[in-house]
């Protein structure tokens, strides 16, 4: 079970339209990704929220196809 | 989810001030965001109480549903759902985990 980095991207961005995404395969075996995400919509959101919004937006490929995905989120404030 | 884990589930919650579902034991996690997670809890001198998801699979897919998030480990405080692994990091990082436990009366 992997997931290409791309893919990753692609759904969240589709979720989050303004998403700055930075991905990083830690371990070069396209299981363990770090993503980091800033956004306008995790403006007064809950971290527990923000991280739901990410993993919502992978539509349930979390703990599936994806093993670990390390989610770091940002509220994009210039806007 | 069936009504009787769902019993074990807000029994464990309700019973430990700090619960945490992990895969492994405090002692011997078997995977290294429980590892990460318990290792904190530790540094921090908490009391807690880990429970080994990977010794019940029903467990295991009941506690996801149950707080509606997707991966393990899971940190509950006085029966509030917490975060897992990034956000109890960020939260250890940034001292606000200790004020969490501070507020909650667990440390002093």
């Amino acid at each position: 079970m992997a997931m290409d980095k791309n893919e990753i991207q692609k759904l969240i961005k589709e979720a989050i339209p303004d998403a700055v995404i930075d991905i990083q395969d830690l371990a070069g075996d396209g299981n363990h990704y770090s993503a980091k995400i800033t956004s306008g919509i995790f403006k007064g959101k809950s971290k527990i929220e923000q991280h739901k919004i990410v993993y919502n937006s992978l539509k349930g490929k979390m703990g599936n196809e994806l093993h670990a995905l390390a989610i770091s989120t940002k509220e994009k404030n210039n806007e | 989810m069936n009504e009787n884990i769902k019993k074990i589930i807000t029994n464990e919650i309700q019973n430990n001030d700090v619960c945490l579902f992990m895969k492994g034991t405090p002692d011997v996690p078997q995977c290294g965001f429980s590892m990460a997670v318990s290792n904190i809890l530790k540094i921090l001198n908490i009391k807690f109480k880990g429970i080994n998801v990977l010794e019940n699979n029903e467990l295991r897919e009941a506690i996801k549903e149950y707080s509606d998030w997707p991966t393990i480990p899971q940190l509950y405080i006085k029966g509030e759902f917490v975060g897992g692994c990034d956000i109890v990091k960020e939260m250890y990082e940034d001292g606000k985990l200790k004020e969490k436990f501070k507020k909650e009366k667990i440390i002093s």
